[in-house]
């Protein structure tokens, strides 16, 4: 089992709603006022609702992860979606031996 | 998304929305063998002086944990040294009556020092004595009903039996008699949802009120307690008509997830604050809420109502299960580590007496393949103190003789009978009070001394 990777400051950001207008721009709008820099993004859609999924890095951000978590669920409030943001490592964790 | 995987990614965030998963525990152990002094006063404060300073920037810290990974972090508890060990010079210098005021004195700061620094409980106000009761622990269990009935975060245990050295008769007959001082002098005898017996304890469970940092453990030790029944009983819903076997492995993949959650926290927590990593306890832990109850998954398994015939063959299968698929997951696995089924804590369960499928002899049944043995179970207020005393014994037997850990932890309600219901409160639950039988064991019980260990305690 290796270290976990503390050299980087990653996470997953995960947005879940009813699809409507706005959400990406609304939630990528936050992070680049913010000067966190997104690597990767996907989408899909169960049924209704629209799952947005981003791995972003936050070495950049002049916020820490607390304070970007803060603005985001708030945006996501406005959106009426949910938004969390975890730590990659815990993803690597559950699925990876 | 690199090695991450977007099914992953959905998988995760649906187990700890929808299912309920979170981190049962989170528990810093530490040691307090090197504040055994001959003068209380001093004891007091080398102890309150280590557990502020260790403990200080406990709960931050885990707080932190639960932000960064999205994980909620449900208790943040602290483990001690079982305290008889800080008693022993006490009596000597002190005698023994003024050893016990002098034990409620520390177990009062022990209690204070836990809402200080911020845990919802302090384990350790313990004693071992399976093969026999020191000066120190005699003590300790005398200070019980006042101990326990003036704190409120303090949590005891005492161990009576293991596998080595057979079942101390002599300390469950005392205990019987404290179990009923204690449901007389707290409000709806929940005094004794803080006191549990053991036989065979982990020095290293996490979990309450069996929890103690044991001799032979590191200064100070992070240990953690994972949850997830929620995940196990949405498995088990896609597993329906699947053979055993296939169930089994469908359990063990996702024990597996469940168990690096906690692997992931406890290290990250025992990183930050410079302290051992102790183990995972792989024990699944229920709650009062729906969609968090061990009971809930034997009945997805095609189990009417828990407690049924079956049950016990279920419970086997699902500890094992949780056993196997967790193992691969923790560097260090400890504690418990098998289902829990306490009575008022489970959603299930408690449905399961009211419904009536469910017995305390059935119970007793199931603990022999699970680990918390009769937990939180509400009794009638006219049990007597030796046929508390025979409840425990046959609990004992069954941690003696098949070489594992079990308790009992149960509370006669003062004043009720059997049928009625008690409502604890937060996660200690509800619960209808069950039945106990009414014959003689008294001449049984009071013959006293030691039940001999068994022939397969020998293998050297």
């Amino acid at each position: 089992m290796d270290d976990l990777k503390q050299s980087t400051e990653r996470v997953i950001i995960t947005v879940l709603g009813k699809d409507r207008v706005g959400i990406v721009s609304g939630i990528s709008t936050v992070l680049a006022k913010n000067g966190a820099n997104i690597l990767d993004l996907t989408s899909t859609k169960m049924g209704d609702l629209f799952i947005m999924i981003m791995l972003v890095d936050l070495i950049g951000s002049k916020l820490g992860p607390s304070d970007l978590h803060k603005k985001l669920v708030s945006e996501g409030k406005r959106l009426r979606v949910q938004v969390t943001v975890q730590h990659e490592n815990i993803f690597e964790y559950m699925h990876r031996v | 998304m690199d090695s991450i995987r977007k099914e992953d990614i959905i998988e995760t965030i649906n187990m700890l929305s929808e299912q309920r998963l979170n981190i049962r525990t989170v528990t810093l152990g530490i040691s307090l063998l090197d504040c055994v002094t001959n003068d209380i006063d001093t004891t007091i404060e080398l102890v309150e002086t280590k557990l502020l300073r260790g403990a200080g920037n406990f709960v931050n810290t885990c707080k932190t944990m639960e932000k960064k990974y999205g994980v909620p972090i449900i208790n943040k508890r602290i483990t001690v040294t079982p305290i008889s060990f800080l008693l022993e010079p006490l009596v000597a210098r002190l005698g023994s009556k003024r050893a016990t005021d002098g034990a409620i004195k520390l177990a009062n700061s022990l209690d204070k020092c836990a809402s200080e620094v911020g845990v919802d409980l302090i384990g350790g106000y313990s004693a071992l004595v399976q093969k026999g009761i020191t000066n120190g622990a005699q003590a300790l269990i005398e200070s019980l009903p006042e101990a326990l009935s003036s704190t409120v975060h303090v949590c005891s245990s005492v161990a009576v039996a293991d596998s080595k050295s057979g079942i101390n008769v002599n300390a469950i007959i005392n205990i019987g008699k404290v179990i009923k001082r204690l449901s007389e002098v707290t409000d709806k005898g929940f005094g004794n949802a803080k006191l549990v017996t053991l036989s065979n304890p982990p020095i290293d469970n996490p979990f309450m009120a069996g929890g103690f940092h044991g001799i032979g453990e590191e200064e100070m030790t992070i240990n953690v307690g994972i949850s997830g029944p929620g995940v196990i009983k949405s498995v088990v819903h896609k597993s329906r008509g699947v053979d055993m076997m296939t169930l089994a492995e469908n359990i063990k993949k996702a024990a597996f997830k469940i168990t690096r959650v906690g692997e992931l926290i406890g290290r990250e927590t025992s990183k930050s604050m410079n302290v051992k990593f102790g183990a995972v306890d792989l024990s699944l832990a229920p709650s009062p809420n729906p969609n968090e109850s061990v009971a809930e998954i034997i009945e997805e398994m095609g189990i009417g109502s828990t407690g049924m015939h079956g049950s016990t063959a279920a419970l086997a299968l699902l500890t094992d299960a949780i056993k196997k698929g967790g193992v691969m997951g923790a560097s260090s696995v400890g504690g418990l580590s098998g289902a829990f089924i306490p009575m008022s804590e489970d959603l299930g369960m408690m449905q399961a007496i009211t419904k009536g499928s469910i017995t305390l002899d059935k119970l007793e049944a199931m603990t022999a393949v699970c680990s918390t043995g009769i937990d939180m179970v509400a009794i009638p207020g006219d049990t007597t103190s030796d046929e508390i005393s025979a409840i425990i014994l046959d609990e004992m037997a069954i941690g003696v003789y098949t070489n594992k850990s079990t308790g009992v932890r149960v509370l006669p309600i003062p004043g009720q009978k059997a049928g009625e219901k008690v409502d604890f409160g937060g996660l200690f639950g509800r619960s209808q009070i069950i039945p106990v039988k009414k014959f003689a064991v008294s001449e049984f019980v009071q013959r006293g001394g030691r039940i001999p260990p068994p022939i397969t305690s020998l293998r050297n």
